[in-house]
């Protein structure tokens, strides 16, 4: 008894003392505690935001009467820090509480994912590139479409004014890698959830609809997966103006059989399970059994799909640009930039090796998280 | 297992006082027709002597066809039977594997998928008088889960994984009862606590594989009679489950059975079960009723040399070191039922006469088996 108190004390004084470090710090006690990975994401995010603040302050300022994503660029910021900051405090305090009683299975796949380094590691690259994307109009030192003087500044190598250097028309590449980030994400995040909404729903009315509905739905996914894909883009891109509204319809509206597939075959083995035809003998609708009992079961594998389609994706929408069919100047794009650069490569290596690093680094921890999801979603792979 | 034959034996006594003049319109058609018609006569009254009882009853089954269109032909897994469920009481239906049990069921609920499977012409399931065959789809579900509700063998399989199992059982009073999320949440609290789930306030936010087998059942069982159904259909609730738990969950269904009120009907394969819980008994072989009667008439008079051979199968404690008894061969494919009797492969006093496909015959108090020496 008297030990029990004695330790809840402690544990109160220890919570106490890391409320206290939260305040200033946030992530620290938790990176004190071992959990490198929430905690060092969360230091990370703190510390850059805090650094934006003070070294961006004029343009933060600015942004307060500025264009709308100069806006959302400000309100991300305080969302940023305010998220970082509530979090750390009420999970310091939260530390040695009582825990809550039902452990789902997403509760067992984060613990297991947490425990996979790498995939962590990808994760905090992706969520920092995000918020970065969301945060370039406060950060980008210059205006990307911004020419300097075409004699003096073209193919200026790495220096204090451009730390990135500058490109043919002597814009700063540094701002123009960062204002790409935003558009090769934004594409690759709007049309995965795009092609995973659509897929899922339709593989999971195929799979357990059967009969009829299945032969029409599988039918359709065939026709559009056995178009080749490249070709069916450049073909639709050629016949419409090329707009980044354009590409993420076609690449979202063209990838979602893979999930529909996916989906179908998971709910073809759901609905054998019992706790199907239980819900069906509990008088539930077939609407609801699949939004209900059926999707969110077969949504591990969906979401591993996803993360492995961002990645994908971002390296399909860098080959569109390449090849002048994507996103179009004077909008930055990894893949146009990696373009631009070609001809010049052994002048101004510059040009084509950052974003070129940019699409690597960005695809790489896709693919990270996503194995590490894979890993952590299946039961039988969880150590 | 052994003392069962005893217990029911014992229960009969008390039990035969219930059983009346449920068929007595069967019995004397049987004794006062002429032997030569006495078959015939019996036949028609076997037929309606499940519903000629009393006043209606819950669940009335009427020759109940229901054929799987199969690409190998026509498996007629559950190939005519009638009987009825009245109010509060406990009919075991008992049969070996792939007799047609479980496919009766699920017809009674219009659970089938169809296709392949078809309820034939003639098939009638009636439940307070309402006809459930062809019924709307509408109607079936409002049924389903609130009238009459259902559970099933698997306790491990039968819950979602990804849901608490206090957010399964508020879903069906939210779907049923319309209560709001808070009212439904309490209430699964009470019907965790109803079952026997210990700390029901702690459990009702855990996830199914944080439970143990039992439990899960006692969760099943929790959802399958959180809208007060009059009728419960239990699909072999406790084969998976351990010996002492089965007692358990069966003590559990008789318990909650008086309580509410409510009519149960057990499907099994294992008579100690019966014997334990059941007021009368069906026992299919080959999509077919080949003896109906209460529990003492099956336990202590079986009429049919399959019954017989169930029951011999049994093991017992007065005769120990014997080998247990076991009816040669398996049920014959629902394909290809044999010509004539369908038991007569399997049966040890197979003879003449059994070539000819047997019928119902009424033994009175409801009794009937489908053999045709038990009417001569």
């Amino acid at each position: 008894m008297a030990d029990t108190m004695a330790a809840s004390t402690t544990a109160r004084a220890r919570a106490r003392g890391g409320r206290r470090l939260s305040a200033f710090l946030p992530g620290a006690p938790q990176l004190a505690a071992g959990r490198w990975g929430a905690g060092g994401l969360a230091l990370l995010v703190w510390l850059g935001c805090l650094w934006v603040l003070v070294a961006r302050l004029a343009r933060v300022v600015e942004a307060l009467g500025g264009s709308w994503d100069e806006r959302l660029a400000l309100a991300t910021l305080v969302a940023a820090l305010a998220t970082v900051w509530g979090w750390s405090w009420w999970d310091a305090g939260r530390a040695e509480g009582p825990r809550r009683v039902g452990v789902s299975q997403w509760d067992l796949a984060v613990r297991a994912f947490s425990k996979n380094r790498t995939a962590v590691a990808g994760l905090m690259v992706i969520v920092v590139l995000y918020l970065i994307a969301l945060l370039t109009p406060l950060l980008a030192p210059h205006d990307p479409a911004l020419q300097g003087d075409l004699i003096s500044e073209r193919y200026v190598g790495l220096s204090g004014a451009h730390p990135l250097g500058t490109d043919q028309f002597a814009r700063d590449v540094l701002s123009r890698l960062l204002y790409g980030a935003r558009i090769s994400l934004l594409i690759g995040f709007v049309s995965v959830g795009i092609s995973v909404t659509i897929g899922t729903l339709l593989g999971a009315i195929a799979g357990f609809m059967g009969g009829i509905l299945d032969g029409i739905i599988m039918r359709v996914v065939d026709m559009v997966i056995s178009f080749p894909q490249l070709v069916l883009l450049i073909t639709i891109i050629a016949l419409f103006e090329p707009s980044i509204f354009l590409i993420v319809a076609v690449l979202g509206l063209t990838l979602w059989p893979g999930t529909a597939r996916i989906v179908r075959g998971e709910v073809l083995t759901l609905r054998e399970r019992e706790f199907v035809q239980a819900a069906t003998a509990l008088g539930y609708s077939k609407r609801r059994i699949i939004l209900r009992h059926l999707i969110p079961n077969a949504l591990a594998p969906v979401i591993v799909a996803a993360t492995l389609g961002i990645g994908n994706t971002i390296v399909l929408e860098a080959g569109l640009s390449f090849l002048g069919l994507g996103v179009q100047p004077p909008t930055p794009s990894w893949g146009t930039m990696v373009a631009d650069g070609r001809n010049v490569l052994l002048n101004a290596w510059w040009l084509s090796t950052f974003p070129g690093l940019a699409i690597v680094f960005t695809v790489l921890s896709f693919n990270l998280v996503g194995d590490g999801l894979r890993d952590a979603l299946d039961p039988r792979l969880r150590s | 297992m052994t003392q069962h034959e005893a217990a029911g034996a014992a229960k009969s006594a008390a039990k035969s006082a219930a059983k009346s003049a449920a068929s007595s319109a069967a019995t004397a058609a049987a004794n006062s027709a002429a032997p030569s018609a006495a078959q015939s006569a019996a036949r028609s009254a076997a037929n309606s002597a499940a519903q000629s009882t009393e006043v209606e009853p819950l669940l009335a089954v009427r020759d109940l066809r229901a054929w799987f269109l199969t690409d190998q032909g026509v498996a007629k897994a559950v190939d005519g039977i009638s009987f009825a469920v009245r109010e509060g009481e406990t009919l075991g239906i008992v049969g070996e594997s792939g007799c047609g049990k479980t496919v009766t069921s699920l017809a009674i609920l219009g659970l089938l998928p169809n296709p392949p499977a078809r309820l034939m012409d003639g098939s009638s399931v009636s439940f307070r008088g309402q006809e459930l065959v062809g019924a709307e789809e509408k109607r079936l579900r409002a049924l389903r889960g609130n009238e009459i509700s259902m559970i099933f063998q698997e306790p491990m399989s039968s819950l979602n994984p990804v849901f608490t199992v206090g957010d399964q059982i508020a879903e069906t009073l939210r779907l049923h009862r319309r209560m709001d999320r808070k009212a439904a949440h309490g209430e699964a609290v009470r019907l965790l606590d109803e079952v026997g789930i210990p700390e029901p306030g702690r459990r009702v936010d855990e996830y199914p594989h944080q439970l143990s087998g039992g439990m899960r059942q006692r969760v099943m069982i929790a959802m399958a009679i959180a809208c007060a159904p009059k009728l419960l259909i239990a699909d072999e609730p406790t084969t998976a489950l351990d010996v002492t738990i089965q007692a358990q969950i069966l003590e559990l269904l008789a318990e909650l059975r008086r309580a509410h009120g409510m009519a149960v009907m057990l499907i099994t394969h294992d008579l100690g079960v019966v014997a334990e819980v059941c007021d009368r008994v069906i026992v299919m072989y080959a999509g077919q009723i080949v003896e109906s009667g209460t529990v003492e008439d099956i336990f202590v008079r079986p009429a049919h040399p399959y019954t017989r051979g169930l029951l011999a199968s049994l093991p017992s404690v007065g005769t120990p070191g014997r080998r247990l008894a076991s009816i040669p061969g398996t049920v014959p494919s629902p394909l290809h039922w044999p010509e004539g009797c369908r038991f007569r492969a399997r049966c040890p006093s197979a003879g003449e006469g059994c070539e000819r496909a047997q019928e119902l015959v009424a033994l009175g108090d409801g009794r009937a088996a489908r053999c045709w020496r038990v009417g001569t």
